[in-house]
């Protein structure tokens, strides 16, 4: 038998039915990924990567193509690869350990008191645990984005997905959550796969980033692995070559290779 | 807000979440916080112990002069626009009736809405025949609670049933869309010819005018669940009943209580007109039964009756609206 990858997808092609056609926004995507490893997927806007975070959660069918997580074929969305979205989609009508808890409650078969623990102590990895009470609104956008990482790990999963979690926040704000991924990371060691815009951010965050080209058809350009130790301290870290290395590679790969297809239309 | 570092905000919402038992004094020490940001946290803290006793009574004060402030202006054009009235209508023969002339005539109305009414401990008995206006208000309350709540059953119902398949809406929808605007009395011969009788009848007029403003919002609020609040159900691999209750209810709850506030309002309306039509008992049949006796005088007191009654349902459901979508 074949040995494949804890997360293996092979050959992952996805089109969309559209008023002009088919459009096909993946074009056979082969990537493994080992138990453990934080991999950041990077790319213009509009290449696909959502598309492919979306074929590992579930949520879209590739056209052909198969996931496989440890060795399942994986069909249909479920509580084993969770997802923190963008908005955090945190359920406004609950509180704070409400919204945990309905995860928890998903996944953890246990008395309700184990259930009750599980759910603070995850909300307090993520220093949420005083605003156990508080509903979504009252909290800033980087609070909420907490709360959504807090109800992704309770539920154990086998996959993390990010799909550009700090996307909507501040540069300052940003930096905070980074490290509260990197200290939780540092304990659970989640297989993790991350979308994101920002290169300094994948190259801090990840041990491989993915690089992909240029929809239609996106495939995968450049895996390059970053092989800075850990703990990573952004300050110390940035001053490393390694570092600047990687990170000049992923520009070049973004800004030379493959630039914004919006600038080549200019 | 959004630039202030994260650290710093949990922090300072720790001093706010420990040391402020109102939420005035939440409010004042985050406000302070802005400014007092160098400062350790026992400072604010402190800070908001002391603003406490001194804000206390004024707040009590302030409330009273806020009601004051929002009702006084309605209060002065009422009394302008009965002295327009009297003045207008107070001389004789004329064919509106005065304030003072309602007043007058129709003080037995006004002063014993309960007339017919006797009660033996504490429940209630009915005489036959010439009852007080409160009387009739609460034969046609109970055919609208009645009919509005069938509505409101059977409209949440079909509005989620087209809000959530696209193949029930294509089927129901054009259907809805022309029933919906065909008026109230419209109805009437019809129910009339069914049911025979003035009560059920009037029943499902009341049904028949509640229910589309039900069915079309709640099946909009369904229609307008945001894409991620599914991905999320989806992701948690909630079951279609879990969906129903954890998700897709309570974020339609907004919508639906627009459609049951304008699914009561037009309730009334049409309660009055069927009774109006029908004859017998309730508020309508009231208003045509002076009429008839020439007595101008108390249709107007009825109509103030009707306002009022119709204001209180419009701001009960929205209450109501308001405490469900808090809670769930």
């Amino acid at each position: 038998m074949k040995t494949r990858s804890y997360l293996a997808l092979e050959g992952i092609s996805v089109t969309f039915p559209t008023r002009k056609g088919l459009f096909t926004a993946l074009g056979q995507i082969d990537l493994s990924i080992e138990r453990g490893e934080f991999v950041a997927l990077i790319g213009h806007s509009g290449c696909g990567k959502s598309t492919l975070l979306n074929v590992i959660s579930g949520l879209t069918k590739p056209s052909r193509g198969v996931v496989f997580l440890d060795n399942e074929v994986i069909d249909r969305p479920g509580p084993d690869r969770a997802v923190i979205f963008q908005d955090h989609s945190l359920l406004p009508w609950l509180t704070v350990e409400e919204n945990v808890r309905l995860a928890v409650d998903q996944t953890l078969k246990g008395s309700r008191a184990e259930r009750r623990d599980w759910v603070r102590h995850n909300l307090e990895l993520v220093h949420m645990g005083h605003a156990l009470a508080k509903r979504p609104g009252e909290l800033s956008g980087g609070m909420k984005q907490r709360v959504g990482i807090a109800r992704a790990i309770a539920m154990s999963p086998r996959v993390l997905l990010m799909d550009e979690p700090f996307g909507a926040l501040d540069a300052l704000t940003r930096a905070s959550l980074q490290d509260a991924v990197m200290e939780i990371q540092a304990k659970l060691r989640n297989t993790v796969v991350m979308i994101t815009h920002d290169v300094d951010e994948a190259v801090l965050l990840a041990d491989r980033v993915v690089m992909m080209t240029n929809g239609p058809a996106a495939t995968i350009g450049e895996d390059l692995r970053i092989a800075l130790p850990r703990p990573r301290n952004r300050i110390d870290v940035a001053e490393t070559p390694d570092y600047t290395h990687a990170r000049a590679e992923v520009l070049h790969f973004l800004h030379q290779r493959f630039s914004n297809p919006v600038d080549q239309a200019a | 807000m959004a630039a202030v570092p994260e650290t710093v905000m949990l922090s300072t919402a720790n001093a706010v979440a420990n040391d402020s038992p109102t939420p005035q004094a939440a409010e004042a020490a985050e406000s302070g916080v802005v400014l007092a940001l160098p400062l350790p946290p026992a400072t604010a803290a402190t800070a908001s112990l002391k603003e406490q006793p001194v804000r206390r009574l004024p707040r009590i004060l302030e409330a009273a002069s806020d009601a004051a402030a929002a009702t006084l202006p309605t209060i002065v054009v009422l009394g302008l626009l009965l002295a327009v009235w009297q003045f207008a209508c107070g001389a004789p023969g004329s064919a509106l009736p005065s304030p003072s002339r309602i007043w007058t005539e129709s003080h037995e109305v006004i002063l014993h809405p309960l007339k017919g009414v006797t009660f033996h401990g504490l429940t209630p008995s009915v005489e036959e025949g010439d009852v007080g206006i409160a009387v009739h208000i609460l034969t046609s309350l109970r055919r609208v609670a009645i009919g509005f709540g069938l509505a409101a059953l059977a409209g949440i119902g079909l509005g989620v049933l087209i809000g959530q398949s696209r193949l029930a809406y294509r089927a129901l929808d054009p259907l809805f869309q022309v029933l919906r605007t065909v008026p109230p009395l419209a109805w009437l011969p019809i129910s009339l010819a069914v049911f025979q009788q003035a009560q059920p009848s009037s029943i499902f007029l009341i049904f028949i005018t509640a229910i589309w403003p039900v069915i079309l919002n709640t099946a909009a609020g369904v229609q307008s669940i945001p894409p991620t609040y599914r991905n999320v159900g989806k992701v948690l691999a909630l079951n279609p009943l879990q969906y129903f209750t954890k998700i897709m209810l309570p974020a339609t709850v907004p919508h639906m209580f627009t459609g049951l506030r304008i699914g009561v309002g037009m309730s009334w309306l049409a309660i009055v007109a069927a009774e109006m039509v029908q004859g017998g008992t309730g508020i309508g049949f009231f208003i045509w039964d002076s009429y008839n006796s020439s007595l101008l005088t108390d249709t107007i007191v009825a109509l103030i009756w009707i306002g009022l009654v119709g204001f209180a349902l419009d701001r009960i459901v929205g209450w109501i609206g308001r405490r469900i979508a808090h809670q769930s």
